[in-house]
Order: C-alpha cells, then sequence, then structure tokens
C-alpha cells in the first residue's frame, strides 16, 4: 500500500484549472520528486494536500485513508507536515521557540518539548541560531527553520517545496545532505525542486507536471530522457 | 533578573501599604480606577498582544461583566461579591459568542467586527429596558463605604489577572498564542488547532474583563449603557493603555493603565484646576497626538521600549 495516494486531484480557482487529474503514489521511505515549470500547479497541490485550499475532486489518501475536507492542523497531527516555498518564519519569535511551538503537536510538557526542540535543532546545524529571532536570519537559516519546524511535529511523510531555492552552492549541498539525513531516519519525502542537480540526485522516482497535468512518472534518468519533459521544462538545459 | 524581582517587591510593598499614609479618597480613588486598567489592559494584551486578535470591543466584556454583577445585585438581591464571579462566567460566554462570529474574519476585519459588536452590545443594554433599566441605568448598594476593601481587592484582583497571563504565556498555550499571532498559515500547519486557541486566548482575556466590570459596578454602585459599554472609555483606553505601556509584554498593561488614568485625570481635572477649564475638552485630542507620538517613537510601549527610553534619558543628561 502506498503512504500517500492522489487519485484524480483536481482543483480549479475560477475559471483556471491548476491541477488537472493528477495521480500519483508514493511509497513508503522514498523521496519522491515533483517537477514542473513555473506555474505548472506543484505548489497547489501542496496546498490541496494540507488542506490550505479545498480540493476540486479527486482524492487524497494517506497510509490509506481519505483526508479530503480535514482541518489543517489535523493533517500535521496523522503524520503530513509541508514546508513553504515563500518561507513562513514565526517572525518575532525565536528559534527555538519556532521549533518548540512544533514540538508540541507530539509532546505535551514544555520541557519535553524545547529539549525535543533541542534535538530537531541539532540535527539541522541550527544550534548556534537557536536564540537568534527567526526575522533575523538569512534565507539559508530561514529554508532549515523550515526544515526543523517540520521535523519537530515527527511526520512520516515531508512536503519540502523548493527548499534549495535561493541557497548559494555550499548552502545547497548542506541541504542535500540534510534531505538525504531526513530520509534516512525513515521519513518519506515528497520534494518540488527545480534545480536539477538537486532533484536528479536525490529522488527515488519523479513525477512531472506541465500546466496542471501528468507528462512523465519514472527513475530521474526515464524522465530526464522523456521528450515532453525536455519540450515543457528542461528545455534548454537538456535538448 | 534579581534586580528586577527587587524592584517588583519594593512596588508591591509601595502599593500595600499606600491607602495606610495616603489617606485621600481621591487619590485611592484613582489607584483604584488603575487597576480597573491593569485588568482590562492585561486582558486585552493577551488577545491582541500576545494572540494577534486586535479586539476594539472589549467593552462588551466589561459592560457584560458590570451589567450582570449590577442586575444581579439589583433585582434577585445576590451579593456583589458572587456577582463578581458570574460577572466573569458570562462575559466568557458572551466571549465564546463574539468569538464564534468574529473569528471568521482575520486582521482588521476582525478588529472591525468587534467594534461593530462593541457597539451592538451598548445598544442592546440601551433598549432592553426591562432587563437592564435603559439610561437610567443600575444602582446598588456599595457594600463598604471606605475605599480600603476596594482598594485591596483592585489590587488582589490586578495582580492574580498579571500573573495568570504570565503563566499562561510560559506554557504550550502562550507558544500556541504567539505562533498564531506572528503567522495562522504556518501554525496551522505546524499541528495548531488555531479557532480553538484563539477562542481560549479570547475565553481568559474576556473572563477577567467581566470581572473587571463587575468589580467596578460594586465599587462605583452605578452604571449605565453609555459608560460601561462605551466604545470611547472603554474599547479604545483598552487598546492606549495596551499601546503606551507596551504591547506583548507582562508589565506594559500594568504600567500603560497608571500612565493613561494619570493623563485622563489630569485632563479631566484641566491639570488640577491651574488651567483653563476648557482644557478639560482636549483630552481626546491629547490621547490622539500620545498614540501617534507612541507609534512613531516607541512603537513597542514604555515598556517594550524601555531600554531604548533610558538612552535617550542617559544622553540628554550627560550633555547637559
Ligand atoms: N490562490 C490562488 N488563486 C488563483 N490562482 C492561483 C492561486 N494559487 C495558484 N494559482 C495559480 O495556479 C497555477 C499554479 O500555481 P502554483 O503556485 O501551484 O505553481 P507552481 O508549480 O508551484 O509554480 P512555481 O514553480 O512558480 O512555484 C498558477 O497559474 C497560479 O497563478
Ligand atoms: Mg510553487
Amino acid at each position: 500500500m502506498a503512504l500517500l495516494e492522489l487519485k484524480n486531484l483536481v482543483k480549479d480557482f475560477g475559471g483556471l484549472r491548476a491541477v488537472n487529474d493528477i495521480t500519483l503514489h508514493v511509497k513508503k521511505g522514498e523521496i519522491f520528486g515533483l517537477i514542473g515549470p513555473n506555474g505548472a500547479g506543484k505548489t497547489t497541490i501542496f496546498n490541496c494536500m494540507n488542506s490550505y485550499y479545498p480540493i476540486t475532486s479527486g482524492d487524497i489518501l494517506f497510509k490509506g485513508k481519505s483526508i479530503k475536507g480535514l482541518k489543517t492542523y489535523k493533517i500535521c497531527h496523522l503524520g503530513i507536515a509541508r514546508t513553504f516555498q515563500i518561507v513562513k518564519p514565526l517572525a518575532r519569535m525565536t528559534v527555538l521557540e519556532n521549533v518548540t511551538a512544533a514540538a508540541f503537536c507530539r509532546i505535551k510538557k514544555i520541557k519535553d518539548a524545547k529539549e525535543e526542540a533541542h534535538k530537531v535543532l541539532e540535527f539541522c546545524n541550527l544550534t548556534s541560531e537557536k536564540d537568534k529571532l527567526a526575522k533575523s536570519l538569512p534565507i539559508g537559516g530561514r529554508k532549515r527553520l523550515e526544515i526543523a519546524r517540520t521535523l519537530a511535529t515527527k511526520p512520516e511523510l515531508l512536503l519540502l517545496d523548493e527548499t534549495a531555492a535561493g541557497l548559494n552552492p555550499t548552502e545547497l549541498d548542506e541541504a542535500i545532505d540534510l534531505i538525504i539525513k531526513i530520509k534516512d531516519s525513515g521519513i518519506t519525502i515528497l520534494i518540488i525542486e527545480h534545480i536539477m542537480k538537486v532533484i536528479m540526485s536525490i529522488s527515488d522516482r519523479i513525477h512531472a507536471i506541465n500546466f496542471g497535468e501528468t507528462i512523465a512518472e519514472g527513475t530521474p534518468r526515464e524522465v530526464a530522457a522523456n521528450p515532453a519533459v525536455i519540450e515543457a521544462y528542461l528545455g534548454d538545459d537538456y535538448a | 533578573m534579581n534586580k528586577k524581582n527587587g524592584i517588583l517587591v519594593v512596588l508591591g510593598i509601595i502599593l500595600l501599604v499606600f491607602p495606610l499614609v495616603v489617606h485621600s479618597d481621591y487619590y485611592q480613588h484613582l489607584i483604584i480606577i488603575a487597576f480597573i486598567w491593569v485588568i482590562i489592559g492585561s486582558s486585552w494584551n493577551l488577545l491582541a498582544g500576545y494572540t494577534g486578535q486586535v479586539s476594539f470591543g472589549h467593552a462588551i466584556f466589561f459592560g457584560i461583566g458590570a451589567y450582570t454583577a449590577g442586575i444581579l445585585a439589583m433585582k434577585l438581591g445576590i451579593s456583589a461579591w458572587w456577582g463578581m464571579m458570574f460577572g466573569g462566567i458570562t462575559a466568557m460566554l458572551i466571549g465564546l459568542f463574539v468569538g464564534w462570529v468574529c473569528f471568521r474574519l482575520r486582521g482588521p476585519y476582525f478588529a472591525l467586527a468587534t467594534l461593530a459588536g462593541g457597539e451592538i452590545f451598548r445598544l442592546i443594554a440601551t433598549n432592553w429596558e426591562a432587563l437592564t433599566e435603559g439610561m437610567v441605568g443600575i444602582l446598588i448598594m456599595q457594600t463598604f463605604r471606605s475605599k480600603l476593601p476596594y482598594y485591596y481587592i483592585g489590587l488582589a484582583l490586578a495582580a492574580s489577572c498579571i500573573y495568570v497571563v504570565h503563566l499562561t504565556m510560559k506554557t504550550k498555550w502562550g507558544y500556541y498564542f504567539v505562533s498564531i499571532r506572528e503567522d495562522q498559515d504556518a501554525a496551522a500547519s505546524l499541528g495548531i488547532n488555531i479557532v480553538l486557541y484563539k477562542n481560549i486566548s479570547l475565553l481568559i482575556s474576556s473572563f477577567f474583563t467581566g470581572m473587571a466590570g463587575a468589580f467596578y459596578m460594586n465599587y462605583m454602585g452605578f452604571i449605565d449603557p453609555e459608560v460601561v459599554f462605551s466604545l470611547h472609555f472603554v474599547s479604545i483606553m483598552a487598546i492606549l493603555v495596551g499601546i503606551v505601556g507596551g504591547v506583548a509584554t507582562i508589565w506594559g498593561p500594568a504600567v500603560g493603565a497608571f500612565v493613561m488614568v494619570g493623563l485622563q485625570e489630569t485632563f479631566r481635572s484641566a491639570f488640577f484646576g491651574l488651567a483653563p477649564k476648557w482644557v478639560s475638552q482636549g483630552h481626546a485630542l491629547v490621547f490622539g497626538l500620545l498614540v501617534i507620538f507612541v507609534i512613531m517613537f516607541f512603537a513597542n510601549g514604555i515598556v517594550g521600549d524601555w531600554e531604548k527610553i533610558k538612552k535617550i534619558f542617559f544622553k540628554t543628561r550627560e550633555t547637559t
């Protein structure tokens, strides 16, 4: 059984069909890449998955059960956590407070929640920043904070939305290492990414969309060689 | 840390012995009113400052608390002190309803909804004469003739309100409130039930504000809708107390309460009779200017920007 299943997912914004009949399966333990050109509908799929938007039709199954229509916070409690493409730091809270707030998702006591937060910060290499206000972090730090917060909710499935965008080459390598480390800790990852170096090197399988529709799915090699993908997306780089 | 505790102890002792040393009814009265504003300001601050849900309608809870105590005492002969408990609880129930309606809206729309809510409750209290006596108002016998008991009850209420806010902010609830203020979409995605926690914040806030209203009823012995449901004298004043003292700080509203009550009285009495009478008309204008001044130069209020204020103070002393 797949950990996550999207079944004929459709999302309309008024007259615009942003997501059109997407069906995909994410297996437990894998890194599943979701790619597509700007405006293809990737973020919208995430927004549907955590009920930020209601879906127009279709279904989303997590561990075989529909999560359609559940409240956003409930989906997090079920074990799906997400990062935001446009990062959303809790700006006037410290880094530690950001992560502690998230840790309360599974932990009642404040002392234990703080302890968990410290562990997660260590894991994400943010310990030295822990007492800084989230708003004072540079973009690289903010992106790592996004990930740290989601990890503190102890997810089974992690949705990463362009975590590598805007990072310098060193930060990029660190981000890749972090993502692999997360996978090795047993968390399944669904990742949206534009940077080919990242997505091609870490994904087990990739699903490509354009104009809200599926154009290809397979291993990174297969997808990179697919003519529809090359035309729609990789164009300049690979053609 | 120790220095701070020291200051608190000294302030506490000063407040405790003040009415024993200063026998003037006038000054005792001013401080009792300031205590009431400490409660309202701290409650408002929990909801607006910490949880980010800026209420322009705290008069709803103040008025409901006052009327609950007043009606119970006048019509059913229930002791005013039970009235304080019921005043808080009734305000909380009304808070549940206000939350149910207003939390559908975000940001400035929420603020406007609470503003409208305040006016609606004022109109209800004015027109439902069978229950509230309308514009005639409610008059009850005060329990004590001396101000001393009121002084200490007010002090105890204000202190417990500050303490409860302080404790709340140290728990999971506190983290959740601030998370909601900072970004409610991010908060929801981290597993926070934002509707539930906004309501919890509102319930605590409305409970204490209702108690303050009931205490006001008991202390003053008289209320009418224009006073306790007043947009200007309650809802806006609550915001001023919070902003001037320092939003999202534990002590801000307490400092704000004393500053604002002091200012209000200074103007009301036209600088204690030293200035011409028309000055007393100008207090709304001065309050407006004060808010602009604070927002422009000390956006975090007196407590929030204390370091900045101290620096300016020392600098000017060094140069002169
Ligand atoms: N809230 C909204 N209301 C209306 N249209 C929207 C909304 N959100 C997204 N869209 C539209 O849906 C389409 C898909 O947007 P989406 O953000 O999902 O793209 P994306 O694949 O994540 O792109 P990018 O790579 O630029 O992040 C776009 O045409 C976008 O303009
Ligand atoms: Mg996107």
